[in-house]
Parts: structure tokens; sequence; C-alpha cells
């Protein structure tokens, strides 16, 4: 009886955190969208409902009801699991990241960890769909993005290390509460630039959005599919696009904490901070997406492997020798 | 407790599985998958006897990185569907009797090493080694590793860089007649030495200086 209570409490937990991230995903289309026009002078999608607000969810309905194509000469078992292991992989990132300093589902000691795992095995949504639609482009678009996500975790490992020697523990919510005096965004300023724009490229978001690139691939990866099954890989590249946010606001910005210990701002609930958090990074995503031309692949390789390697490793080595200089280090 | 055992074997069988599946499958890709499922549940099963770090080292390391450029090798070559000719007698090939050796060499080596650790009472020298049950597994691996062992580390780490200074060295070609493009050229480019504003007189055209 008792583990049958605890199942369901922990079901009921992870419903409460998966619906309101699978809708706000949806709200997250629709501002990407709307700042993508603004910043064009258009007006970006304003007819269904107020604002324009329902526009994703008509979207959702269009995909839905639209036929589900398996082109013939496809891999049929691979092709299908493949959006559906992009889509789990990305909420299933989820179940670790600490909204405030309550609310997390699973508060594991390798978190950081966890959430890089996770996001290294979401390139096989990628791959699997390139490769099971047996076309040209897919595959074109599969083969970038398996190099380019290999290449741009490397950084972002080595970033991380650069937070984690300041915090001397792999539990996210250490991680957020070493951050109580300073923000880690004041002393590592450098590595913030370079995760968030590894975190661009990463997530296939332009200027780095060579797998589907649509002047060279068509789609990319997605070329041969259709209905919900596209929508899916929608789904999850943008929660893919939130967990990079989050996670950013947690290693750089102070996950729920508020911007400065005094009164008025520290009575506000955490989660609050964390998603204002979250949503200025995403605006910054979303206005990149609007300003920025796409890379040259071999651009994009050059600046991921000779410029933000070892700059990066460079900082390893300054903020390594700095605590231990200053006698800093987190015993 | 019977929850542990239930996943313990779920995982095993996952793994066990998708190993026998690894060699069976005739879709090469299809074997790199299964490869790759088996490098999960063997992360999942670190996991659970409470080795978080191996087990999420396992996922990065491998499956992040590893069975990537695995898979990416295997589509490039295109050996997608491969003939299974020899085991229906149709064609001889010389992989059989190697490949026989090189299983019965790993097979004894594997008797070697699990009769040593059987017939021996301290395998290496590991009684130095304190356990305290306040810190996690990270700690513990990170306070071993760089300080005991510090010379075996930092030796497989320059065993590593040789391999891959190797394989460097035997695959580049230097390659005649070649355009690359300077980066220092297309990033200093002004608009000055690039773009010339003239005005053009109706009907005449208008000649470049080139």
């Amino acid at each position: 009886m008792e583990t049958f209570l605890q199942i369901y409490n922990e079901t009921y937990k992870i419903l409460l955190l998966l619906v309101p991230i699978l809708v706000s995903v949806a709200l997250i289309v629709w501002f990407d969208r709307r700042v993508w026009g603004f910043v064009q002078k258009r007006k970006g999608p304003n007819v269904v409902g107020p604002f324009g607000l329902f526009q994703t969810l008509a979207d959702a309905l269009k995909y839905i009801f639209k036929e589900i194509i398996i082109p013939a000469s496809a891999n049929k078992i691979v092709f299908i699991l493949a959006p559906i292991i992009t889509m789990t992989l990305a909420l299933s990132a989820w179940a670790v990241i600490p909204l405030s300093d309550k609310m997390v589902i699973s508060d594991i000691n390798v978190g950081i960890l966890y959430i890089f795992a996770i996001s290294s095995l979401s390139v096989y949504g990628i791959i699997m769909g390139g490769w099971a639609s047996n076309s040209k482009y897919p595959f074109l678009g599969a083969i970038r993005s398996a190099a380019q996500m290999v290449s741009y975790e490397v950084s972002i490992g080595i970033i991380i290390i650069n937070v984690l020697l300041c915090v001397g523990s792999l539990n996210l919510k250490d991680i957020v509460m070493a951050q109580q005096n300073l923000w880690f965004v004041v002393p590592l300023f450098p590595m913030f630039v370079v995760f968030f724009i590894s975190a661009l490229a990463e997530t296939n978001r332009p200027p780095f959005d060579l797998p589907e690139a649509e002047a060279e691939l068509v789609a990319g990866y997605q070329t041969e599919y259709s209905g919900m099954m596209y929508a899916m890989f929608w789904l999850g590249e943008y929660a893919n696009i939130l967990l990079l946010c989050a996670l950013g606001s947690i290693l750089f910005l102070g996950g729920w904490l508020s911007p400065v210990d005094i009164y008025p701002l520290n009575a506000i609930p955490g989660i609050f901070w964390m998603i204002f958090k979250i949503l200025i990074l995403f605006f910054m995503f979303a206005l990149i997406k609007a300003i920025v031309p796409r890379y040259r692949y071999d651009q994009l390789m050059r600046l991921g492997w000779k410029i933000f390697l070892p700059f990066s490793l460079i900082y390893v080595v300054l903020t390594a020798s700095f605590l231990v200089y200053f006698d800093l280090l987190p015993k | 407790m019977i929850a542990h055992a239930l996943f313990f074997y779920f995982f095993s069988i996952i793994a066990i599985v998708s190993a026998i599946f690894v060699i069976v499958s005739r879709n090469t890709v299809h074997a790199v998958f299964f490869l790759i499922l088996d490098f999960i549940s063997i992360a999942c099963l670190f996991i659970m006897i409470g080795a978080e770090f191996l087990g999420m080292m396992m996922l990065i390391v491998y499956v992040g990185a590893v069975a990537v450029l695995f898979l990416f090798v295997v589509m490039l070559m295109n050996v997608t569907e491969q003939k299974l000719s020899w085991f229906r007698g149709t064609k001889k090939t010389g992989h059989i009797p190697v490949g026989l050796i090189i299983g019965t060499v790993i097979l004894l080596e594997l008797i070697v090493i699990v009769g040593g650790w059987k017939y021996r009472d301290s395998f290496a020298e590991t009684e130095f080694l304190s356990f305290n049950s306040e810190f996690t597994n990270t700690h513990m691996i990170g306070n071993v590793m760089y300080t005991d062992f510090i010379h075996l580390f930092q030796i497989s780490g320059i065993i590593l860089l040789l391999a891959m200074i190797g394989a460097i060295v035997l695959t580049y070609r230097k390659r005649e007649g070649v355009k690359t493009q300077s980066y220092i050229k297309q990033i200093s480019r002004e608009r000055e030495d690039s773009v010339q504003l003239k005005d053009v007189e109706f009907d005449k055209g208008v000649k470049l200086d080139d």
C-alpha cells in the first residue's frame, strides 16, 4: 500500500512539472515568433486568441489532424522511434532542475552530470531520424548535427568544470546556494558568453541551425517527417532550449535566488525568479535568431574547436590557480 | 528490496539481450543502436549499485561521444546490409578463424582475471584507502585518483594523447592544390576594399579598373 502511495505521489509530482513545461513550450514558441516578428518590423502571429496567444495551439491541432506519412523506403521502427526519443530525453532532463529550493523532483548528487548526459544523448534523436528517412537531405542534416553537437558538448563540459571548481559539488541545489553572495556571471563572465553561444549550437538554434538549414537542406533531418511526428521533434527541440536556459540560469545567474537579498525582493517566491531568468535567457535566444546570419559549417567547427575549447581550458587553469592562490577552494 | 531486484533483473536482461543482438543483427547500424542500449543499461546498473558518478560518466563518454562517432563511421561506410553468406555456407571468408582466435584469447584472459581475483586476498594495494560514508563517491574517486594514483592517471592520459597523435599522423595527408580560406583576410576585409560607388551615366555603362 505504501509503495502505491509513493508511486501515486511521484506521478503527481511529475505531472505537475511536465504539464506546465509542455504548456510553456507552446507559449514560448509563440513568444519566439513574436519577438522574431517585432525585430523584423512585422507583427508576427496575432490573429488566433488575444495577441495570437493560441496560435501554437492551433498549429498543434493542425499537426494532430494531419496524416503521418512514413516513406516507403524508410527504416520504419527507427523512423518512428526518433521523435519519441527526442521528446522523451528533452522532458526527462527536467527531473533534476530545481525550480526553487523545494521544488525539485529528484535531488540527486550528480545532477549536473545527469543533465549533461541527457543532453549528449539527445543527438541520437536527430541521427536516427536522419538515417532512418533513407534520403539525402535528412542524412546530411543528421551527419552535420552529430559533428556539431559532439564538438560543442566538449566546450560546455569544460565550462561546467569552471563552475564546479567554484562550488565543490555536482548537486544543482548546491550550485545555486554557492551563489548567495555573488552570482557566477560576475567572476566567470567570459564563460557565460561562451556557454550561451555553445548552448545555441547545442540546441541547433540560429546562427548554428545547420542541421536544418532550409537554404541548403530543405529542413534537414525533419524533411521526411509530417504530422504529429514532426510536432514531437519540434516540442523536443523547444523543451531542450528551455532546459539549456534553465541550466544557464542555475549555473551563472543564481537560479531561484533574488538579485539582491533585501526585503521586497527576497519575499517573492523563488520560482518566480527562476522563470524570470529563464525567460530573459530565452529572449536573448529569440533575438539572436532574428538578427544573426547563419554560420558556414567550417566556421562553426573552427569556432568550437579552435577558439572556445582552448579559451575555456585556459579559463579553467586561471580559475583553479586563482582559487588555490587565495585559498578560496570550497572545502 | 523486491523493487530493487526487479529493476536489477530488468536492466541486466536488457543488457544481455542487446549484447547478443549487437552480434546477431544483420544491419550494422542496428548493431550500433543495440550497443548503445547495452551501454545505457550498464550505466543504469552502475547507478543501482550506488556508483552514480561512474554511471553518468559511462553515459557521457561512451554513449554521448564514442558511440556517436561509431555510428558516424558505420553510416558513412555504407555497410548497412551485411550478407550473412558465410553463415549459410555459401561463401568462404577468413574472418571466422581470426575471430575465433581473438575470442579464445579474451576468454582465457577473463578466466585468469577472475581466478586471480578469487584466489588472492588483496588484488591491489587498497588497504590504505579509507572509506568515509560522509563523502559522495564523486569525492572519493577524486580523492584517490588525484593523490594516490596520480602517476597512473597521468600515464594513462599520456597514452591516450599518443594514440590521438598516432591516429592523426596515420591519416593526415598533405594534399596539393587545395583552396583554403584565410580567416584573417576574411575578417579584416573592410568596406573600402570591396565596394566602389560610381555615378553611372545613362546608356553608357561603367568600366571597372582591374
